[in-house]
């Protein structure tokens, strides 16, 4: 729907606003909004300090089941990630933060897809559902 | 970026976050507050979330980090106005700010720092 | 001879039996019904679904079928809402087969646009099915939903004291529900203590018991204190026994010495009577 770009800490307030404005539109409960767009600003700073700057795509989704749903994609041209797992476990950190941006973010979405190789990026796709 | 301001009044800090913070914000903020208790002296320090609509673990780690900094100034640290929803996914990101103390509302705050609650 | 004349036909030889088929396939539904609509009740529906049957069956009127097939959606709908059985329901419709092959039984020329016609309402039966299954997952999902809401009473003790009941098990689903809850009530009333009594959970395993410290830390983030009350001696054993670490979190008891235990952290002397 609308790309939104990942250069500055300001764009991370930016993407959230998106996210956050989606998702009240698309029916999600306060919470899951919350949860959602929490999950949003971590895989928005990820982007940022780790992947050196990227990209956020939000977009209005449906369900196989027909409810409505709020996906969106992050993907970066940073180093990317050599042990995937290993950046999933919680507490585990690549400098300085608590190790809960990753898996933290997983925990608080329905659906998370991780893809990346060291030297070609990442992208991030996760999904959360209205209830 | 923007500014949180910080008010002094009596032995107490009050800082009301109204702003979408963003991570340089709170690292500014962070830097005020140690100035100000270093500088007043002052006992307490009331942070107001009551507008704040998500805390991700980076300002959740920012928030522990002043509590302890206000602690090596001998003054507590009270975090108020905390709502359900952020509660319910700091939870779920697995952050319990074990080393902050809360407060339903800035009064309470107050009354827990003046030692009547 | 073709499928599209084979209909024609048939829809013409349906027409001119109209009363008799209805009559017959009334009988045969109100049987299977055992009583629970009454014949006039059924022969109404009955016939407007047979109109609809002889209009599809002309092949003329392109919006027959689709009318009939939204008619049967709803009747059996309906039946679902109403508990119906789904052999009750798929009666409604398979029963006109056998009214009809009655009559065709004797009069042998008619054989392939009658095979032909019980094709299509095969296709119609197994399409009432289908509207019943979805029907009755609905019944079930709205029901689990206001089972959930039944289940999660958050009540208030006292002045500042908060409790929450909990009867059955304890899923990630209706953690959230009950963190959502008693949360919004704390913040709402500026009640300072939260009560979770678990007296009606079965069992506490260690996902019970993450959900449980899930909550008592949520509790405490927004400006809160949480006991948990209604620790059962089996309860307390398997918490041991698995290793759980309940940290400097209040446990009592029963809910009457989580009571007694909030009131006194508000300041208020409690005296045996």
């Amino acid at each position: 729907m609308e790309e939104l770009p990942i250069r500055t800490g300001n764009d991370v307030v930016r993407v959230r606003q998106q996210v956050r404005a989606v998702a009240a539109e698309s029916g999600l409960s306060l919470v899951d909004q919350t949860k959602l767009v929490t999950a949003a600003s971590e895989l928005a700073r990820n982007a940022l300090v780790h992947g050196g700057g990227g990209m956020a795509r939000v977009d209005v989704v449906t369900s196989g089941a027909g409810k409505p749903g709020v996906r969106i994609g992050f993907t970066d041209d940073g180093p990317g990630i050599a042990d995937v797992d290993q950046a999933l476990t919680d507490g585990w950190t690549s400098g300085g933060g608590l190790g809960l941006g990753l898996s933290g973010a997983r925990r608080l979405v329905d659906e998370f897809e991780l893809n990346s190789k060291p030297g070609s990026g990442t992208s991030v796709v996760v999904v959360k559902w209205s209830r | 970026m923007e500014r949180v301001p910080i008010l002094k009044i009596g032995k107490t800090l009050f800082v009301s976050i109204q702003i979408d913070l963003q991570d340089e914000s709170v690292m500014q903020l962070q830097e005020d507050l140690a100035e100000e208790l270093a500088g007043t002296g002052a006992h307490g320090v009331i942070i107001d979330i009551t507008a704040v609509e998500i805390v991700d673990s980076f300002i959740g780690r920012m928030l522990a980090t002043i509590g302890s900094i206000s602690r090596l100034f001998d003054a507590e640290t009270v975090l108020v106005g905390m709502r359900p929803a952020v509660a319910i996914t700091l939870t779920e990101l697995g952050l319990s700010l074990r080393g902050v103390r809360t407060a339903l509302n800035a009064e309470k705050g107050l009354a827990l720092l003046n030692g009547s609650a | 001879m073709d499928v599209d004349s084979n209909q024609g036909r048939m829809g013409a030889y349906l027409r001119d039996h109209q009363d008799k088929v209805v009559s017959r396939w009334t009988e045969l539904v109100v049987a299977g019904l055992r009583g629970r609509s009454s014949a006039a009740e059924v022969r109404r529906e009955l016939e407007d679904l047979y109109s609809l049957v002889i209009r599809a069956m002309s092949g003329a009127d392109v919006q027959a079928a689709g009318e009939l097939r939204a008619a049967l959606a709803e009747l059996s709908r309906s039946r679902a809402r109403n508990g119906f059985t789904p052999s009750e329901t798929a009666l409604a419709i398979f029963a006109l087969k056998d009214a009809v092959y009655e009559l065709v039984a004797d009069t042998t020329d008619l054989m392939p646009e009658y095979l032909a016609f019980s094709r299509t309402i095969d296709d119609l039966g197994l399409h009432t099915f289908e509207t019943y299954a979805t029907a009755r997952e609905q019944v079930i999902a709205d029901q689990a939903a206001s089972m959930l809401e039944l289940t999660t009473p958050v009540i208030r003790l006292w002045d500042g004291i908060i409790a929450v009941p909990l009867v059955g098990t304890l899923d990630s689903v209706r953690t959230q529900l009950v963190m959502e809850k008693l949360l919004e009530t704390l913040v709402a009333t500026g009640a300072e203590h939260a009560v979770l009594d678990i007296t009606g959970v079965p069992t506490v395993d260690t996902e019970v018991a993450q959900h449980l410290l899930k909550t008592v830390s949520a509790v405490r983030l927004v400006g809160a204190e949480c006991i948990i009350s209604g620790i059962r001696p089996q309860v307390a054993q398997t918490i041991v026994a698995l290793g759980i670490e309940f940290g400097d979190i209040a446990t009592k008891a029963s809910l009457a010495d989580a009571l007694a235990h909030a009131l006194s952290r508000t300041g208020h002397k409690i005296g045996t009577a």
